[in-house]
């Protein structure tokens, strides 16, 4: 059996939001919750809780339309729908008694072998289960979301000794292809893995920094970025998940860890926090955490309570010699610092690291499943044996022994040698059993990162390599700084267009950065204006469109296969492939009049090819180019793949990964597709209407500046892109061809270039990541 | 200085700018004229006499030589103190390209006399802008009068160049004022018996202020208190312990200074210091870099004269005078070369200076902020590049006008070795040479995605653009135009690879700078040039060919440097930074 119906019973931020992805995979699901008290409707609970999703940022639906695959329903009348139900998962509250008077009800409607699971983070499995039968025991186990089930990779799964291992099967692999999850395997033990270490480890940090005199800012700016941790650090993260959930958590860890469990050290809920509940200040959600934004005028300023008075003050930037350290030495060096950075650094870590290392094998099977749990479910950019890795485990076992601390099993026993190593091109972890295995990568999960440990690049520049990932497809991977698509990587794709015939089927443009590319590299392009370098601009200008073109009219194909940001040039080296293979989240865009350009790269060009050659477009030439036009006068970015398809960046027939590691192993198959018979794109070659059009987008445009929502400058902007996609001084009896709109594009880019207000525009987007509204 | 005063830099239009309606050309040359009397008539004769008598501490009392008090009461008398000072506080209100100007001849007849006025005029600025209404009231008429003088104290025996180690320390009186203590060490005009007070600029550090550069204030210390009519009052608790033995500029006094428990006042913001003395760092360099080209343009005039009459030997092919016992020493082509790479490098230096001194103003007075601005950025990214290349130059002058002079030269009795001696200081003080080098590449480069380079790039690119067709030009614009290629392919080399090593960007600094000059002046030539051609037909005196003619050596035999600076830079710094330590 295959799920195709998921039921989701439990309304509240979990349950809506896991239904949420659920219908953004494309699955129907059945979202119930109670009736509520004397209520009209008897499912608003649940209506309202999807009602409420349309309006949440970040927003849990893919596409709004994704919310029709919701059935929304009642756990009064509505239970026997769940008789269509493959998987039923429980998200409702955290009662026992709650969720097995449930459990005997949806036992009594749902199928035979359905699966059930719970969401429960606090709850042991061996509990939830004590009253029911071996029947129901088989097909249940624990799938815990992390919050907001769309963004949050993590997805802990943990079963019982009687659960079927199809049913685990089923429901991994459902989660890992359909819902894009990392599954980690955790066993039945309090807080699995991402809470037990995750919730030490705040603990640890806030009490210390309050025990060690460190403010809240110089806590988070030691406890986030300089050890790989998100820059929320500490307290920004107390602040975003609610300061009143920690003393709830703290009162489950009490009641389930055993009595010399070594988070009892940290078990104290301080003063200062309980006042600050008391009086509502729980967090971003409340009136104020640990930080709150004060209005000061027209500026919002971030203050940043006193740990000791309580009271606020405006945050300071902190400038601690352990943080610069860390900068070019690593969580290292940040360590051995002697200030009070490195000190607390040491602490928190060695004191979380320890506890980390003493739960292998309690709580995971491998150290693998906890570095994955706290990467995904936390984060942070390595988990704890990767962090001792890179501290060295013996040097970081020695310290602990220095300082009279325990030292864990499996970390005495590693010894000399790491956590992970590379053998034979493969990389293997240290396993409980004191032997090194190989990492098991799920079938269809690829990675240019495995690829690299095995081969070296068919070429290489300091921008872009190209790599061989098997089965007769080639993969241009670029890796400047953010990714930013410079002349080294125009080099490589030529290289690519050298390479690639004959030896390969085709090429996969993919990397495994957090973006695939932020767009042109605007500092460079500053620099070249600032020194009146016009013949290099207009000469990268130029090269970027030939090779892009290039690209798209080469004899093999080309799928493109982005995750995260696609700005810019990043966008427009997608529309030239000939199809595809997007991450679900995917952050799409010409964004270039944000800096008072417009595309340069055939980005014009191609999104009006690709609303010419729309089927199901109103007939003439006029909606194409506003179509268009509208897209990349607007800056539209898209907030997801299926939003992508909305604005045309994505076509109807490009193909989507939920999951991103699996998103190169669909792209080679979409490549190894396409190469049968291939033969290259033609580019359409539109009649434009020309000035007509012009005029016409010039007054829409003169519309929004009389409304106020256009500037001065985004009228001149707005003027060249125009002319643009208007196709120049052409007229409807003529057709322009992709030579002429690459010329008129170009000129377009230069004139703009030139002038001082798109540099202005530049320089305020370098200097403060912020567009300026000149 | 007319030329580029009234015909180079007409475009920028100095006299439309407020506050400068009333000097028209007839006016500014006129008091160029004065100006220029004043300088060879009372300041240059006292040059050499001043070099020789040096300066004298006799019981703590700075005696200056002999005639400098009358030669600075006629200076006051005549107003030029004031030249450069709003009308506010008493003064003329010139702009600054009459100032540099002016600070150019003054240079050129004594340089040790200029310092005296010239950190006055320092002084005047700095309180200017950050100074109160009430120090402003009592500080600057008497500096605009020149019957007070002013210092800046930064320097102390364990810093110099590095601001961050200063340990003058100020502490905090109830009545707001502050008690200094400290030494500082050479203090150029730091006591003297010219003027009645002397109004001390002390970089200090208040008790609880923090570490470095940013925990540094500046306070006002007087020599004499000054009561509340202005009147001078008791004796400050500063004194000279000593003044320094020097290789040049004799006739300036340099004071090691002590401050025991003296009197001071905040001027500006507390901790703000290093930002106050930024502020009339652009000023301060411009006149640095004018005192280089004024020994420059000394050397020069020194040099011409002796050529054209000094004999030696015959000319290379046919004698020029074969009457006389042997040819004027003007006809030799190395005394030639030598002459005009001083002469073309002198008037392009002047003409960029006055440049950079004509976007000063639009930095201080145009009504437009964004011009302003423009202007601001403009100034800031070329006040490094003139203050270096322009007092390197001055060196080199000087050191070629004794050449010229050959053993003459090396004797004290022509006054050319004491050019030599007394440009030598400019390379140094005021940010030495290297610091503003690394200013250019570190600083200004960078500065907001390359912001400042677009002042200068833009209007040349446009320039050469606009003049590629012109057959009658191209002489001059097309080696223009090939060394600012160098210049932007260079300025992208230190950009890229500065940023990927901040010792690339070191080991290309000095070099590039030069390379900024150089490009800069071939602009400014090829301008002049352009202005001359147009003159050719009414050229009275033969004035517009001579600048056609220095126009051509320096594009044939001036910036062809470019290349060779432009390969130095892109070699990298492989060959500096490599080289051991210990081979050293």
């Amino acid at each position: 059996m295959s799920i195709n119906c998921v039921a989701v019973l439990g309304a509240g931020v979990m349950g809506s939001g896991i239904a949420a992805q659920v219908a953004n995979a494309g699955f129907d699901v059945i979202l119930l919750d109670i009736v509520p008290d004397g209520a009209n409707d008897r499912n608003a609970i649940a209506a309202g809780a999807v009602e409420k999703m349309l309006k949440t940022q970040p927003a849990p639906f893919m596409d709004p339309r994704n919310q029709r695959r919701i059935t929304v329903g009642n756990l009064e009348d509505d239970l026997g729908r769940l008789a269509q139900a493959d998987w039923i998962i429980e998200a409702v509250i955290e009662r026992l008694d709650v969720k097995r008077d449930l459990y005997k009800k949806v036992d009594a409607v749902r199928k035979p072998d359905s699966i059930v699971s719970s969401n429960t983070s606090t709850i042991p499995l061996q509990s939830l289960l004590e009253e029911m039968p071996e029947s129901f025991q088989r097909d249940f186990l624990i799938t815990h979301f992390f919050n907001p089930p769309r963004y949050m990779r993590l997805l802990e799964l943990v079963t019982g000794p009687g659960t079927r291992d199809e049913a685990a099967d089923e429901v991994r692999d459902f989660c890992d292809r359909a819902l894009g999850k990392g599954v980690v395997d955790c066993k039945d033990t309090p807080g699995f893995i991402g809470n037990r270490i995750g919730v030490y480890w705040l603990q640890c940090a806030v009490l210390e920094a309050m025990r060690q005199g460190l403010t809240v800012e110089e806590a988070d700016a030691v406890a986030g970025r300089p050890l790989g941790i998100p820059k929320t650090g500490v307290f920004g993260l107390m602040d975003l998940v609610g300061i009143d959930l920690m003393p709830h958590i703290m009162v489950s860890m009490d009641n389930l860890l055993s009595p010399d469990d070594a988070m009892r050290e940290y078990f104290d809920v301080p003063e200062l926090i309980k006042k600050m509940i008391a009086d509502g200040y729980t967090g971003r959600k409340g009136k104020g955490g640990f930080y709150r934004l004060q209005r000061d005028g027209a500026k919002r300023v971030k203050q940043a309570i006193d740990l000791v008075s309580g009271e606020y003050h405006d945050a300071g930037k902190v400038k601690l010699e352990s943080i610069d350290a860390a900068r070019s030495g690593g969580p290292r060096a940040l360590m051995e610092h002697p200030d009070k950075g490195g000190t607390y650094a040491w602490r928190i870590m060695a004191k979380t690291l320890a506890y980390a290392a003493s739960l292998v094998p309690e709580i995971a099977d491998d150290v693998i499943a906890v570095d994955e749990a706290m990467k995904l479910g936390y984060n942070w950019a390595q988990g704890p044996f990767e962090l001792m890795d890179r501290l060295g485990p013996s040097w970081f076992a020695g310290r602990l022994r220095d300082e009279g601390a325990q030292v864990p099993e499996l970390l005495e026993r590693v010894g000399e040698a790491r956590f992970y190593r590379i053998a034979d091109g493969r990389r293997q972890f240290f396993g409980t059993d004191g032997a090194y295995h190989d990492i098991q990568r799920p079938e269809g999960v690829e990675l240019l990162a495995d690829v690299k440990l095995r081969a070296e690049p068919l070429a290489v520049n300091g921008s872009a390599s190209l790599w061989d990932v098997g089965d007769g497809v080639a993969c241009l991977e670029f890796h400047s700084k953010m990714n930013a698509i410079d002349t080294d990587i125009m080099e490589m794709i030529r290289k690519a267009l050298a390479i690639v015939p004959g030896a390969f089927q085709g090429l996969v443009i993919y990397n495994e950065a957090a973006n695939f590319s932020v767009g042109a590299n605007l500092g460079l392009l500053m620099f070249a204006a600032n020194t009146a370098a016009w013949d290099d601009i207009e000469a990268t200008v130029r090269g970027g469109q030939q090779a892009f073109k290039a690209l798209k009219h080469a004899p093999f194909p080309v799928v493109g296969a982005p995750s995260g940001m696609a700005l810019g040039g990043g966008c427009e080296v997608l529309l030239h492939c000939d199809a595809v293979q997007a991450h679900a989240e995917i952050y799409m865009g010409l964004v270039e009049v944000g800096v008072g350009l417009i595309p340069g790269w055939g980005g014009c060009k191609e999104l009006l090819l690709r609303w010419w050659d729309n089927k199901r477009r109103p007939g003439g030439p006029m909606p194409v180019v506003s179509k268009a036009f509208e897209t990349i006068s607007m800056a539209r970015v898209s907030t997801s793949a299926a939003d992508a398809r909305r604005h045309l960046y994505l076509r109807p027939d490009d193909g989507i990964s939920m999951n991103r590691d699996r998103v190169l192993a669909d792209a080679k198959a979409r490549v190894i597709a396409l190469a049968e018979d291939y033969s290259p794109a033609e580019s359409p070659q539109p009649a434009l209407p020309g000035a007509t059009a012009k005029t016409a987008l010039q007054m829409a445009v003169d519309g929004f500046h009389k409304l106020g929502k256009a500037t001065d400058y985004d009228i001149v902007v707005a003027d060249a892109l125009a002319d643009v996609l208007s196709g120049g001084d052409t007229d409807i009896t003529e057709t322009i061809d992709e030579d002429e709109l690459m010329d008129l594009e170009r000129r377009a880019f230069m004139s703009l270039v030139k002038r001082p207000q798109t540099l202005a525009r530049i320089e305020h987007m370098l200097e403060t990541g912020k567009p300026l509204r000149n | 200085m007319r030329f580029v005063l009234h015909e180079l830099l007409a475009h920028e239009q100095i006299e439309a700018l407020p506050g400068n309606e009333d000097f028209t050309p007839d006016v500014l040359n006129a008091v160029l004229d004065e100006a220029g009397r004043f300088c060879s008539t009372v300041l240059q004769p006292l040059n050499r006499s001043g070099d020789e008598q040096g300066c004298r501490l006799e019981n703590g009392v700075v005696r200056t030589p002999d005639g400098f008090k009358q030669a600075y009461e006629d200076f006051i008398a005549a107003g030029w103190t004031g030249l450069a000072a709003d009308s506010e506080h008493g003064g003329q209100g010139l702009p600054a390209t009459m100032d540099a100007l002016f600070t150019e001849m003054l240079c050129s007849s004594n340089l040790s006399f200029a310092m005296y006025p010239g950190l006055s005029h320092g002084a005047y600025k700095l309180i200017r802008r950050h100074g109160n209404e009430e120090q402003k009231k009592t500080w600057l008429p008497p500096l605009v009068e020149g019957r007070w003088s002013g210092t800046m104290c930064l320097t102390e025996p364990q810093c110099g160049t590095d601001l961050g180690l200063i340990r003058a320390n100020a502490t905090p009186q109830t009545d707001g004022s502050y008690v200094i203590n400290g030494a500082k060490c050479f203090i150029s005009a730091g006591e003297h018996d010219l003027t009645e007070n002397i109004v001390h600029l002390v970089l200090a550090r208040t008790p609880d202020a923090p570490a470095g550069t940013r925990g540094l204030s500046v306070f006002l210390v007087p020599k004499f208190q000054v009561k509340a009519d202005g009147s001078i009052g008791a004796r400050n608790g500063v004194t000279c312990g000593s003044i320094e033995h020097k290789m040049g500029i004799n006739a300036s006094a340099t004071c090691t200074l002590n401050f025991d428990d003296a009197k001071g006042f905040l001027i500006g913001e507390l901790h703000q210091g290093m930002r106050a003395m930024f502020t009339m760092m652009n000023g301060a360099r411009l006149a640095v870099a004018v005192h280089g080209l004024g020994i420059a343009e000394a050397a020069y005039q020194g040099a011409v004269a002796y050529a054209k009459e000094r004999r030696q030997g015959r000319a290379l092919v046919t004698s020029q005078s074969p009457e006389e016992s042997a040819d004027l020493i003007l006809v030799h082509p190395d005394v030639r070369r030598m002459l005009l790479s001083m002469r073309s490098q002198i008037e392009g230096a002047r003409a960029l200076s006055s440049w950079v001194a004509a976007r000063y103003v639009h930095s201080q007075r145009n009504t437009d902020a964004r011009a302003r601005q423009d202007a601001d950025d403009f100034v800031s990214l070329l006040t490094p590049v003139i203050k270096a290349y322009c007092t390197d130059m001055g060196s080199e002058a000087a050191n070629l006008g004794v050449q010229i002079y050959g053993g003459h030269g090396y004797i004290r009795e022509h006054g050319m070795e004491q050019f030599v001696r007394d440009a030598r200081i400019c390379q140094i003080y005021e940010g030495s040479n290297g610091v503003q080098a690394m200013d250019l590449v570190g600083r200004k480069l960078p500065a907001h995605a390359g912001r400042y380079l677009r002042q200068f790039f833009q209007p040349v690119a446009a320039f050469i653009e606009s003049r590629a067709e012109d057959p009658a030009l191209a002489e001059f614009v097309g080696p223009l135009s090939k060394a600012f290629v160098r210049l932007q392919k260079a300025s992208a080399w230190v950009a890229a690879n500065g940023l990927r090593d901040a010792n690339e960007a070191g080991a290309a600094a000095s070099d590039y700078l030069r390379l900024f000059a150089l490009v800069a002046m071939a602009y400014l030539w090829a301008r002049m040039a352009e202005i001359a051609l147009a003159h050719q037909s009414s050229d009275d005196g033969g004035f517009y060919r001579a600048k056609l003619n220095t126009a051509r050596y320096f594009m044939q035999r001036v910036l062809p440097q470019s290349s060779a600076l432009f390969a130095c830079i892109v070699a990298g710094g492989e060959s500096i930074m490599g080289f051991d330590d210990d081979d050293f």
